[in-house]
């Protein structure tokens, strides 16, 4: 420990803190623009200049160590008129375009430009301009305004993990750009635009549609990914203009992935459903709330009536609250009907765990592991940010392997990957298994089967990995999750951790996959096997939310009654008998519980648009119009109190029900389908966000994508057009993806492209 | 887009530094490849960074960071004159403006016929022997006095 003086205040500091560290524990502020917490030290904005005792010349705090003893005065005549020479300078060639300037009232220059600038410039020659870059769907440029600070720079080095944006050219000359032609493409790049210390890097999506002084500022949680990213959602004239990340260190830091940031613009889609509907001789037509209550109330018990409770399922996705869940299953378990299910994307119906799937620990401890091995997880897609933790933890010795279906660069050092074909997954991991049984020189557990596995040198190098760490963790993705041998997947990966001590955990896909489960939602299975006479879909899309989008929507076109319940028009026209326009997240209080089992409750942030309700409102009144009891709740905190009743922590549980006997199959050798489902048609929201749709990552899922053997094999190279028969066809261009094995394509699931793809049909590919 | 000697010449430089650490060896790499090619266009740039792994953007940065790196053609003869203070106080300016005049062309501009080019360059830590300038990257020319100018262009013509 060390002790320094700031501002006369006498105060110790752990060694190798640095006199900006130390002025913030005190709470005294330093100007500054090119540092930032979560970046390396830069030092080239010199805006953070103090006095420090002895020191011939004021020093950047930002880069200068504390030493015992040391004096520092940050707001001296002596480190105020150094603050003040760097401002002028600074502002040489900054333009005094304010007014038009979206950064204008947020801005750090504008602010310190108040306490620090003159009030003219005595700089009379003429200022530069710099051509404006295209980074993008995403990220708006205004590189005039730009001062250098290089923060942009240091965050896709770092943060993102591959450097996209530079300084080229020298002293006047330099600017900030990408290289040629290329975008900014990270899945986290809309980050850069928080971390722009000026208007030169602004959102584009968001550009010149309010000024920052007129919204309000109010507090959500994402609807995406198991995370749960904590929301700062910017409001004007209830409408959402954007989203901004609120700070949170044991969830998303002060970050958000591009899914969390940009999916808002759905909310003001104008595909969004605003009057319930009903379907009266094959026509749509608007109704009022009561008629259409009343019909949904009565087709419901006419149905259990004909047909019995079984003929009735009712089905939502993970991004559904607690609330609308726990009321939804409430009412049908009311009626008498059992069949409840959010787990649509999920092909093997016999992997079920003992309690609340999650991640086993903390997302901070999960950070503080010394070695955590990815099982079949696309994860920069699936879990950006959880990539991202795990690309800083790496960079303190932390060693990440992965045993994936692909091998997608995960921007981070991998100390070991094992890459299989999709079918194989399991085997994957058995010869992995198998390495760590010989290197513990333990057994075996007796239900898997691995006599017939051979250790290759890659399994080896992940069991040694395992083997190795002291605090190792095993963590399922969504595709090992969604995996036609899920079951199997998750014994042998429970196997491994048992046998190393590791912790074991699964990425939730959803943001309120864990309280889907928490509740007890998930007791049907698969809904669409056989086809019901009724369903209830609470914002699913069968289409594009389903393992099979063939079946599902078979069944749902099959069905007598079908009950939608969704913020969106979509293809529910075609099979659906009443819409009733439902609240997405933005507009309704709710609950999500996350990976780490933490429940997170939110407020509505805008009134409902239109005649939009909340669904738990609806379930509400649903509830009394059919006789049940138990619905007379007067806020959804009610719901939500007795949702949790039974505490969180005591049913999170990721062992399996019974132990599944795995072993080994040969590996086919015909043409094999890796079915993701992309990055931004995860859920409904992204799924209507134009402008993610025109980032590179949306245009890559519309390809398919082969190793260039498999390819020529194929006879098609990367560019063609191919046509894709499986159970139905799809018409796709072709793209390269080196890292896949052979005779593996890829080609993305829950996507509008691929829907008449069965998955689990044959596969063809011939050049079209 | 680089030859096999150039690469060859490439891999020699990353032997110099740790596996990891390839980025180390980025100058030498756009030296070599600008050797090769005369100047370091943008698909240069980029099949350097490609071969050393690292995003082409960083590699752009040192490539537009040196003076000595060409990103537009340049001519069969390059000459760099230094106008760093020394320099310009003992005489370099005026050999700037000789050659400017003698050549018909300005700072960054190569003549008609592709033969020179005359950029400005900066200190080349050889003040003691100012004016100075150098020729082609390679060779540096002391005492750069008009009459000196003209033997070296004679001898280049």
């Amino acid at each position: 420990m060390l002790e320094v003086e700031i501002d006369g205040k006498k105060l110790t500091v752990p060694g190798g803190s640095t006199v900006m560290d130390a002025a913030n524990s005190v709470g005294a502020y330093i100007p500054h623009f090119c540092y930032h917490k979560k970046l390396s030290i830069a030092a080239n904005c010199r805006m953070c200049l103090v006095q420090v005792e002895k020191a011939p010349k004021p020093l950047p705090a930002c880069a200068t160590p504390v030493t015992d003893g040391m004096k520092v005065w940050t707001h001296s005549d002596s480190a105020v008129k150094a603050q003040a020479g760097v401002m002028e300078f600074l502002l040489i060639n900054h333009p005094l375009d304010c007014p038009i300037c979206d950064q204008g009232g947020e801005c750090q220059l504008q602010d310190l430009a108040v306490g620090y600038g003159k009030s003219a410039s005595r700089y009379e020659e003429e200022k530069r301009s710099v051509v404006n870059k295209n980074l993008g769907p995403l990220i708006s440029t205004d590189m005039t305004r730009c001062i250098h600070c290089t923060r942009c720079v240091r965050f896709t080095e770092e943060v993102a993990g591959y450097q996209e944006l530079g300084m080229p050219g020298r002293g006047e000359h330099s600017e900030i750009m990408s290289f040629i032609g290329k975008t900014v493409n990270s899945e986290i790049s809309g980050n850069v635009i928080d971390l722009c210390p000026v208007g030169a890097l602004t959102s584009k999506p968001f550009r010149f549609s309010a000024r920052t002084w007129e919204l309000s500022r109010r507090k959500s949680v994402s609807p995406h990914d198991g995370l749960g990213s904590n929301l700062t959602v910017q409001v004007k004239d209830h409408q959402v203009k954007r989203v901004l990340p609120l700070d949170n260190e044991s969830i998303n830091e002060c970050w958000l992935s591009d899914r969390d940031r940009f999916s808002y613009e759905a909310l003001n889609s104008p595909e969004r459903v605003t009057k319930p509907m009903i379907k009266q001789g094959g026509v749509w037509q608007q109704v009022e709330w009561t008629v259409a209550l009343e019909y949904v109330a009565n087709g419901l018990k006419s149905i259990v009536a004909d047909h019995g409770v079984d003929s009735i399922a009712a089905v939502a996705t993970p991004q559904s609250t607690l609330e609308e869940l726990f009321l939804l299953k409430k009412l049908a378990n009311g009626l008498g009907v059992q069949n409840t299910e959010s787990r649509l994307r999920q092909h093997d119906a016999s992997f079920a765990t003992a309690g609340v799937q999650w991640l086993g620990q903390s997302i901070v401890e999960l950070a503080e592991s010394d070695a955590v091995v990815v099982v079949g997880s696309t994860l920069r897609k699936e879990h950006p940010l959880i990539a991202q933790r795990l690309r800083q933890a790496v960079k303190h010795g932390m060693k990440v392997a992965a045993v994936n279906p692909h091998g997608d660069d995960m921007l981070l050092r991998l100390a070991g990957e094992v890459v299989t074909r999709p079918d194989q997954l399991v085997e994957g991991l058995l010869a992995v298994l198998k390495a760590t049984v010989e290197i513990k020189g333990a057994t075996c557990p007796a239900h898997i089967d691995t006599s017939h596995t051979e250790i290759t040198d890659v399994a080896r190098g992940v069991a040694n990995i395992l083997a190795a760490g002291e605090r190792a963790s095993i963590i399922l993705g969504n595709l090992a999750v969604q995996d036609a041998r899920a079951a199997e997947i998750h014994a042998v990966a429970a196997a491994l951790a048992a046998l190393t001590g590791a912790t074991f955990g699964v990425l939730t896909a959803g943001a309120n996959t864990a309280g889907a489960e928490l509740i007890g939602f998930n007791a049907a299975g698969d809904v669409f096997a056989t086809p019901k006479k009724a369903y209830v879909l609470l914002g699913a899309e069968p289409d594009f939310d389903t393992a099979n989008p063939v079946k599902a929507l078979a069944a749902v076109e099959q069905a007598e009654m079908v009950v939608v319940l969704s913020s969106f028009q979509s293809c529910a026209y075609d099979y659906a008998d009443v819409i009733l326009p439902v609240s997405p997240f933005s507009e309704t209080s709710g609950t999500y519980i996350n990976m780490e089992g933490r429940p997170q409750s939110f407020n509505g942030v805008v009134r409902p648009l239109g005649d939009t309700r909340p669904a738990w409102k609806v379930f509400r009144v649903l509830g009394n119009l059919l006789g049940l009891h138990g619905f007379d709740y007067g806020t959804s905190e009610e719901v939500r109190d007795e949702a949790l009743a039974a505490g969180v922590e005591a049913r999170l549980n990721n062992n399996a029900v019974a132990h599944v006997h795995v072993k080994a199959r040969a590996a086919g050798n015909g043409l094999v389908r890796l079915a993701e489902v992309p990055l931004y048609q995860s859920d409904v929201l992204s799924r209507r966000a134009p402008s993610l749709h025109a980032t590179v990552d949306a245009q890559v899922a519309e390809t398919l994508r082969a190793n260039a053997a498999t390819l020529a094999a194929l006879g098609v190279a990367a560019g063609d057009k191919v046509k894709v028969e499986q159970g139905g066809t799809a018409e796709l261009v072709v793209a390269l993806d080196a890292r896949l094995l052979d005779q593996v394509v890829r080609i993305s699931a829950g996507h509008p492209l691929t829907r008449d793809l069965d998955s689990a049909a044959a596969l063809q590919v011939a050049k079209a | 887009m680089l030859s096999k000697e150039s690469l060859a010449k490439i891999d020699r430089e990353l032997t110099k530094y740790p596996a990891e650490q390839k980025r180390s060896a980025l100058m030498s790499a756009l030296r070599i490849a600008q050797l090769e090619h005369g100047w370091l266009s943008n698909d240069v740039v980029e099949a350097v960074a490609d071969y050393l792994g690292l995003p082409p953007i960083a590699a752009m940065e040192v490539a537009t960071f040196y003076g000595m790196f060409n990103r537009q053609p340049v001519g069969k003869f390059k000459l760099t004159v230094c106008t760093n203070l020394p320099c310009a106080l003992s005489g370099g300016a005026d050999a700037g403006k000789y050659l400017q005049q003698k050549l018909g062309i300005g700072y960054g501009e190569t003549t008609a016929d592709g033969k020179f080019t005359l950029q400005e360059g900066e200190c080349m830590g050889a003040c003691g022997y100012a004016p100075v300038m150098l020729f082609n990257n390679h060779t540096m020319c002391n005492h750069m006095t008009p009459e000196a100018i003209d033997k070296k262009l004679a001898e280049l013509e």
